[in-house]
């Protein structure tokens, strides 16, 4: 219980420092925002968006937005130099992981709160034809990015180029969870609605998800030890 | 040498039997589009040697490069550590 | 102080001739019934991936015991294995290509084992990137990427028996004709072999690099 205590803990300090200025949160959605806005732009035929590429769009910006959080998170922890303080308490190093983890994915769902409605406006996707298993798909799909996001991100915190290294080495390991989001959210956006193939891409998700958690979780400590 | 004549040979071949292979005429019946490749015309089909000649010629070129590159590195190291050593038996002396 | 391994020219001296006869054996092999003639990439398209299971199997186990044990060869082993990977990996997905444009009539589709396959390519660019620029610590980064990759190969090579792809599944090698299986097997032995060759080469080199900065350390001090 005092791991999930920490990792409330880590998430509690996160969202206090947030709620203060809102800086990362405002700063993400308007890239989101940007992101699904340009994207639009780029398929739009004869004043018509193609709805083909409304999933694929979604998780592009989620994507996108998800690598900058990321990096603007632990810019800010290490400006302040509180990853060190923070490796130092005598906290299990997994409890901290996954109080960032809750945090970036936090930020992630609210994001999601104003792109999927914006995407289901901008290309009349029906999105919440199947409310479930969208918030199944966005939930583990954010889920398994996140968590090799944030250890990527944290363990990148001491390098040289960290900004460039991020996308470099997270994308080619995330992609499999992106092309399962993309293909259970066409499924859905399919009509009639393909649930079969959706459920099939959620299981996919979960397995994903759980690798990424467990080898998250225990190759943290030794990365980030000296 | 054997090679090329080998490969030049094949290829010929695959380019000539659809001219030998004409008269037979059988028509697939439940392969609606599908035309066995000896029965395609000469300017639908693709020559398959070309294709296997570049694989094998790019593997050869990649692994003589690859192998270069490591030799070079090699080389370097063994120069710096024997300038090392030169430097250093100079200073002890 | 790093010795050369007694074993290291006969087995060069080896490999270097079963290279050179391999495309006499792929030459006599029969031809397959429907690919006839381009079918004959599979006797080096195959061997590579072989090889290269080989090399993510090392480099993932090289990054383990790297990140907890901290052991330095580990380490040079692990870079060694993922530059392989590299190398062997675009030969795979080259050969694929000029065989799938043959027999597909693509250069290229997005299935399940292209796809993770291009993957795995790019998770180990990303190793070897991350090593070059990466700065201090980019060891631990690295050895967190090869990890990573290591869990990626499994979907690699089981992609093609769970989804419907253009791509051959796994159970074609075994059901080949005698004739063309010796020839498979002669290849692929040569390709491990020369994994192994090059793979101790490396590691020479960077234990060899090692052993300069150490010297180098000593001077200064």
């Amino acid at each position: 219980m005092r791991f999930f205590r920490i990792a409330l803990l880590v998430l509690k300090k996160d969202f206090a420092i947030e709620l203060k200025s809102y800086e990362i949160l405002s700063t993400t959605l308007f890239f989101a925002v940007s992101c699904v806005a340009i994207f639009s732009f780029a398929f739009v035929k004869e004043g018509e968006a193609a709805v083909d590429a409304a999933a694929g769009i979604l998780w592009i910006a989620i994507a996108f937005s998800g690598t900058l959080a990321l990096g603007r998170t632990f810019e800010r922890e290490r400006y302040g130099e509180t990853l060190k303080a923070l490796l130092l308490a005598p906290a299990p190093r997994p409890a901290i992981y996954l109080g960032k983890l809750l945090g970036i994915v936090a930020l992630l769902f609210v994001t999601e709160l104003i792109v999927v409605p914006m995407v289901a406006f901008l290309f009349q996707a029906p999105f919440f034809e199947r409310p479930l298993l969208l918030v199944a798909l966005l939930g583990l799909g954010t889920l398994g990015y996140a968590a090799v996001g944030t250890l990527f991100a944290a363990m990148l915190v001491r390098a040289r180029t960290r900004d460039v290294m991020l996308p470099i080495l997270l994308y080619p390991i995330t992609i499999p969870v992106i092309i399962a989001g993309v293909r259970g959210t066409s499924a859905l956006l399919a009509s009639p609605v393909d649930e079969p193939v959706a459920t099939l891409w959620i299981g996919l998700l979960m397995f994903f998800d759980v690798v990424f958690v467990t080898l998250s979780l225990w190759t943290f400590e030794p990365l980030m030890t000296e | 040498m054997m090679r090329r004549v080998y490969f030049a040979l094949v290829s010929f071949l695959l380019l000539a039997a659809p001219a030998f292979a004409q008269p037979s005429g059988q028509s697939p019946s439940q392969l609606d589009g599908f035309v066995p490749l000896d029965q395609l015309p000469p300017g639908e089909q693709m020559p398959a040697a070309p294709l296997l000649i570049a694989a094998y010629a790019f593997f050869l070129v990649l692994m003589m490069f690859y192998l270069w590159t490591i030799w070079n590195r090699l080389s370097k190291v063994e120069k710096d550590m024997q300038e090392l050593a030169r430097r250093q038996g100079g200073a002890t002396r | 102080m790093t010795t050369r391994n007694r074993w290291f020219v006969p087995v060069l001296v080896l490999t270097a001739v079963m290279f050179a006869y391999s495309p006499i054996a792929i030459a006599n092999a029969p031809y397959e019934v429907t690919m006839r003639l381009v079918q004959k990439i599979f006797y080096y398209h195959f061997p590579t991936w072989m090889a290269l299971t080989v090399t993510v199997t090392v480099c993932t186990a090289a990054s383990l015991l790297f990140l907890f044990r901290g052991t330095p060869l580990a380490d040079r082993v692990a870079v060694a294995a993922a530059e392989l990977t590299v190398v062997f990996g675009l030969f795979g997905l080259v050969s694929g290509s000029l065989w799938g444009r043959k027999a597909w009539g693509v250069w290229w589709q997005w299935d399940a084992r292209l796809t993770m396959a291009f993957l795995l390519e790019l998770i180990f660019i990303g190793y070897l990137l991350v090593r070059k620029f990466g700065g201090p610590g980019s060891d631990k980064l690295a050895a967190a990427m090869g990890i990573f990759g290591g869990a990626t190969a499994p979907f690699v090579y089981k992609s093609v028996d769970w989804w419907r792809t253009v791509h051959p599944k796994t159970s074609v090698v075994m059901t080949l004709i005698p004739s063309m299986w010796y020839v498979i097997l002669f290849c692929t032995a040569t390709f491990l072999l020369l994994a192994a060759l090059i793979l101790a080469a490396r590691v020479r080199l960077e234990s060899l690099r090692a052993e300069l900065d150490r010297q180098y350390l000593a001077l200064e001090d």
